[in-house]
């Protein structure tokens, strides 16, 4: 990867306390695994941002080198990657999620 | 495409004593789903988990033969602790 690319998706790791990679957006998620982690996030009512990996193909290819993860989406937090979709919901299953996300909002 | 036994059987080859389930989620044969229990994960995060299945399944994922793939990973322990 490109030290220009690792630069910009450093930044748009970032950009918000708790940033989605996903396919599409949060008003029309392309993907039934991106749509898990936007239905979560709502369903929590916390403010997050997306990047809509389809748009980019260098994000598409530098966000799964970046964070040695092969798979879209991708869920930050505070700039620590926290997992895809599966682990989201295992996470929002066990409660673990929501307290990631109040301390992060909180700091 | 590649098949579900094969999937299984790569998974398995790669951990130990490592009990798998593969379904088709789509019936497309491309978006897959795992439920992987092993003593290999234990003291592993659940990143630390999946990035262990997914380099097992790297030359699938990247090829595109396996689009998306549903994980569920468990030591013997979670699994006997849930029952």
């Amino acid at each position: 990867m490109t030290p220009e690319l690792q630069k910009r998706i450093e930044d748009l790791v970032k950009q918000d306390k708790i940033v989605v990679f996903m396919k599409g957006n949060k008003l029309m998620p392309q993907c039934g695994f991106s749509n898990n982690v936007v239905q979560i996030l709502n369903s929590y009512g916390v403010p997050y941002s997306t990047v809509d990996v389809l748009e980019d193909g260098d994000i598409r290819q530098g966000i799964k080198e970046y964070s040695n993860w092969p798979t879209i989406p991708q869920l930050y937090v505070d700039g620590e990657f926290l997992g895809g979709s599966d682990i989201a919901v295992e996470m929002y299953n066990s409660g673990e999620l929501e307290q990631k996300l109040q301390v992060a909002l909180a700091s | 495409m590649v098949s579900l036994a094969q999937v299984k059987a790569t998974i398995e080859a790669a951990l130990t004593d490592a009990q798998v389930e593969v379904r088709d989620l789509t019936g497309g044969g491309d978006h897959l789903e795992a439920i992987v229990i092993s003593p290999d994960f234990e003291g592993k995060s659940s990143v630390d988990r999946h990035r262990t299945i997914y380099a097992v399944l790297q030359q699938e994922l990247s090829a595109e033969a396996i689009h998306a793939l549903a994980l569920t990973t468990r030591t013997p322990q979670e699994v006997a602790a849930s029952r």
